[in-house]
């Protein structure tokens, strides 16, 4: 391995390769902050510029510095405008946006940028030690497993329990689950709930979910409410995280960087379920008057999930690498990549191309350092964004919330849709029903209906429940995660009712 | 999340998404060629469109090439743009590939194929089926015995929806090798990584996929190969035995081509089958073909509509068998 290091660190470390790797963190970090354009059109856009350059190793180096931009960059717009344009990132703006509207958004940036570069980091060193024992880990789950574990990434709702909110949650949950079966179904080739309009045939975009659920209602209820702007009139404080912080999130950090990169490993999950997980097993093991915050601005519930995407985003690799399977969409499109430069990942990799593959990790390590570099002196420049005088900022956000939805499909119905959701969403924003559990009930609902559908297929029934051991364990966890905290939560009121609860 | 759903093939197609048109040096044929492409960017159809526009101006036959993305109803939306706006589109040509003749068999949208002017049918992919390198099965003489001994256990799965291509692929031969189509346990997956993961796993016994894919999973050391649906072997993998030679009677092609609106003069006609006759010589095209992996099938004009009838017949029968249609 040692060897390989150095074949690696001599190959990453030539100037052409360095300056690839600042350029493509750059571009990735600009490009992807705008909402609607995630590390999968990114890379897309930049796979041409890679291949004629010819050489692998560069190619390579240059698109893994657009994929760690993009992801931070990404998480930059859920934070400052509750934007998130990739389903990674939505579990950042749960508590990076409210700590926006403190007026930290600094800070947020800067436990975002520190927490990824972390989970990035620890995700490299991981893959590094364990990439070819793990291809074997990656093939452990099957159809009924990842069913399992979407059940238990929905948990996450739970999160939403503790403020006395769980039928609205779940509610909320309900309909995103409902509304990821519009479209042509999983078992069926046939369209679903399409009442016959043509532009619903391949369901409803994410993107277009996303800011009609968040940015959207953001802006309207800045417009609608303006009494609420004082206080938060760009004010930017508390730039630097404290030493009590960092001590607070450091262990969050460590755990979610193992967890996140455990998830990314395996081909059926990826960043989104490894960033609601992250987040859900946090609230659920910090103290209670912790749980409090999460929601409200916790830099512990911004942290976890931001290290988890980001770890998950490196895992990912570990099939792509190991076994040439693309765990993701991104990696799919880096696998294209691969393969037009003729280089073919798989369990040969190692052996007839090591430079590659450890140019590739190195590149990891590199890029992650580069971009907390280039980052942490840019970070007041960019929360300097929320200074900008309201009535400029909200048809900025309002144009890029437009922008997003529309750029990927180049459909104007996404539009129409777009400006529907967003005025319903703000209606329910009004009547205080919690917008996120919809949009986490839609990214999962899809993937959990497709496996589901698979496994009741292999096993002429729901026998895999019982029959896999795994699901089975998986599904008592879920159900676990969900119970605890409104257990807690009624013992909590109980207590504070007077009646004696035995301990 | 359909955003998220795209195939290893459609991947390794937009690859070929690069678009900057090179001087001209041919004799040019067409002045500009409009691309209407059916879905959104980096899919399959993008790749095909981007990919020949590329080698149609890089080879100076065709001036210049624009393109652009009308996603919606599984292509149904561009299809039904074209033939609303047909007077105002003589210069546009649309691609599709087998989805349009599948998709206007179980109505997704109320076109079909005969709506439009067939231009060229211009590259094409064979179907194959493949088992994990470890697994205990040679031939497709080992799947139907193991088939025949545990029906249930002896799941196919495929990237495309039950009633898709891989599905109707994995029935044809199961079909023609005198099985009960309807019996064939088709497992779905949304992309190709997905499948090939729980092929690896042992979820699925083999698996329903492109031919250029197969080639790449084989050639990776993944797969073995154990049937192809074409006439004969193929040189891109020359091992691989084909279902013919294996005694069982079916082929099939994916094909991808290009379309024009209806009513088109046959000047203009003639003039881009031309173009597109002539790409076939270039080395302009030759790079952007190897790139991709595509293999070339040309079918022009009236080819092209025998080849689409006889496919729909083939597709409906089945669809019918299998309860789709």
């Amino acid at each position: 391995m040692l060897e390989g290091l150095l074949i690696g660190l001599q190959t990453a470390f030539s100037i052409q390769n360095l300056l690839m790797v600042i350029a493509g963190c750059l571009i990735g970090t600009f490009i992807g902050m705008l909402p609607g354009l995630g590390p999968m059109s990114i890379i897309a856009i930049m796979i041409p510029v890679a291949i004629s350059m010819g050489d692998p190793s560069a190619a390579l180096i240059l698109l893994a510095g657009v994929y760690y931009g993009a992801i931070f960059g990404g998480s930059t717009s859920s934070i400052l405008l509750n934007a998130p344009g990739v389903a990674g990132t939505v579990a950042s703006s749960f508590d990076g946006y409210p700590m926006a509207r403190q007026g930290k958004a600094g800070k947020a940036l800067t436990i975002a940028a520190i927490a990824s570069f972390a989970g990035g980091t620890l995700g490299a060193i991981l893959l590094m030690v364990f990439a070819p024992a793990l291809s074997s880990v990656a093939l452990l789950f099957h159809s009924a497993e990842y069913f399992a574990l979407m059940v238990v990434g929905l948990s996450a709702i739970a999160a939403f329990a503790g403020s006395g909110q769980v039928a609205k949650a779940m509610i909320m949950t309900i309909l995103g689950l409902i509304m990821a079966t519009v479209g042509e179904g999983a078992l069926f080739n046939l369209p679903r709930f399409t009442m016959g309009i043509m532009d619903l045939q391949s369901g409803f975009g994410f993107i277009t979910l996303a800011m009609a659920m968040f940015a959207l209602p953001e802006a309207l209820f800045l417009v609608l409410k303006p009494k609420d702007l004082k206080g938060d009139d760009g004010e930017i404080k508390d730039l630097r995280i404290t030493k009590d912080e960092a001590k607070a999130i450091a262990p969050v950090i460590g755990r979610q960087s193992v967890q996140g990169f455990f998830i990314g490993v395996l081909p059926g999950a990826g960043a989104t379920i490894a960033s609601f997980l992250g987040y859900a097993v946090e609230r659920n093991i910090a103290p209670k008057q912790e749980q409090e915050e999460f929601g409200k601005g916790s830099i512990k519930g911004l942290a976890a999930p931001e290290s988890a995407n980001n770890a998950a985003c490196t895992g990912s690799f570990v099939p792509l690498l190991t076994l040439g399977i693309p765990g993701s969409g991104t990696t799919a499109i880096l696998l294209g990549a691969l393969i037009a430069l003729n280089v073919t990942p798989g369990p040969r990799l190692m052996v007839d191309e090591p430079q590659i593959f450890w140019a590739v990790i190195m590149s990891m390590f590199i890029g992650n350092l580069v971009l907390l570099i280039l980052n942490l002196p840019l970070i007041p420049y960019i929360a300097k964004v929320l200074a900008v005088p309201r009535n400029f900022l909200i048809p900025f956000i309002l144009f890029f919330t437009l922008m997003g939805a529309y750029i990927g499909q180049n459909n104007a119905t996404e539009l129409l849709i777009l400006v529907g959701f967003g005025i319903c969403a703000t209606a329910l924003k009004f009547a205080d029903y919690p917008l996120a559990p919809l949009l986490i009930g839609f990214i999962l609902g899809g993937m959990m209906e497709d496996n589901f559908a698979r496994s009741m297929q292999l096993y002429d029934g729901i026998a895999f429940i019982w029959e896999r051991p795994m699901t089975l364990g998986l599904l008592v966890i879920a159900v676990l995660l969900v119970l605890l905290p409104s257990y807690r939560a009624r013992r909590a009121r109980a207590r504070a009712a007077g009646i004696a609860d035995g301990d | 999340m359909t955003t998220f759903k795209l195939g290893r093939r459609a991947l390794i197609a937009a690859v070929a998404a690069v678009g900057l048109a090179g001087p001209s040096f041919a004799d040019e044929v067409v002045d500009s060629i409009h691309f209407l492409i059916p879905g959104g960017a980096g899919g399959g159809w993008d790749g095909t469109a981007r990919g020949t526009g590329e080698a149609l101006t890089k080879a100076g036959l065709v001036g210049t090439a624009s393109y652009e993305n009308m996603s919606g109803g599984g292509g149904g939306k561009a299809i039904g743009y074209l033939i609303e706006n047909a007077e105002s589109n003589h210069g546009t040509l649309m691609v599709n590939s087998t989805p349009i003749v599948i998709r206007s068999l179980t109505g997704v949208f109320p076109h079909n194929f005969r709506d439009l002017t067939l231009v060229s049918g211009t590259i094409g992919d064979y179907a194959a089926i493949v088992v994990g390198k470890d697994s205990p099965i040679n031939s497709m003489a080992d799947l139907l015995a193991a088939y025949d001994a545990d029906p249930g256990a002896t799941a196919i799965g495929g990237g495309s929806v039950p009633g898709g291509m891989d599905h109707l692929v994995a029935a044809m031969v199961m079909e023609a090798a005198g099985k009960d189509a309807l019996g064939v346990k088709y497992i779905p997956y949304d992309a190709g990584g997905k499948a090939m993961a729980a092929l690896l796993s042992g979820e699925i016994a083999a698996l329903s996929t492109g031919f250029s894919e197969a080639v790449d999973l084989a050639n990776a050391g993944e797969v073995k190969i154990i049937g192809v649906t074409a006439d004969e072997r193929v040189d891109a993998a020359p091992d691989a035995q084909t279902m013919k030679e294996q005694g069982i009677d079916t082929t099939f092609v994916n094909w991808r081509g290009f379309f024009a609106a209806p009513g088109l003069p046959e000047d203009k006609l003639a003039a881009y089958q031309d173009a597109i006759a002539k790409m076939y010589d270039t080395p302009e095209w030759e790079e952007v073909r190897a790139r991709n992996g595509w293999v070339n099938i040309h079918n022009s004009g009236d080819d092209f509509s025998t080849f689409l009838e006889q496919q729909e017949q083939q597709i409906s029968d089945l669809m019918k068998k299998l309860g789709f249609l």
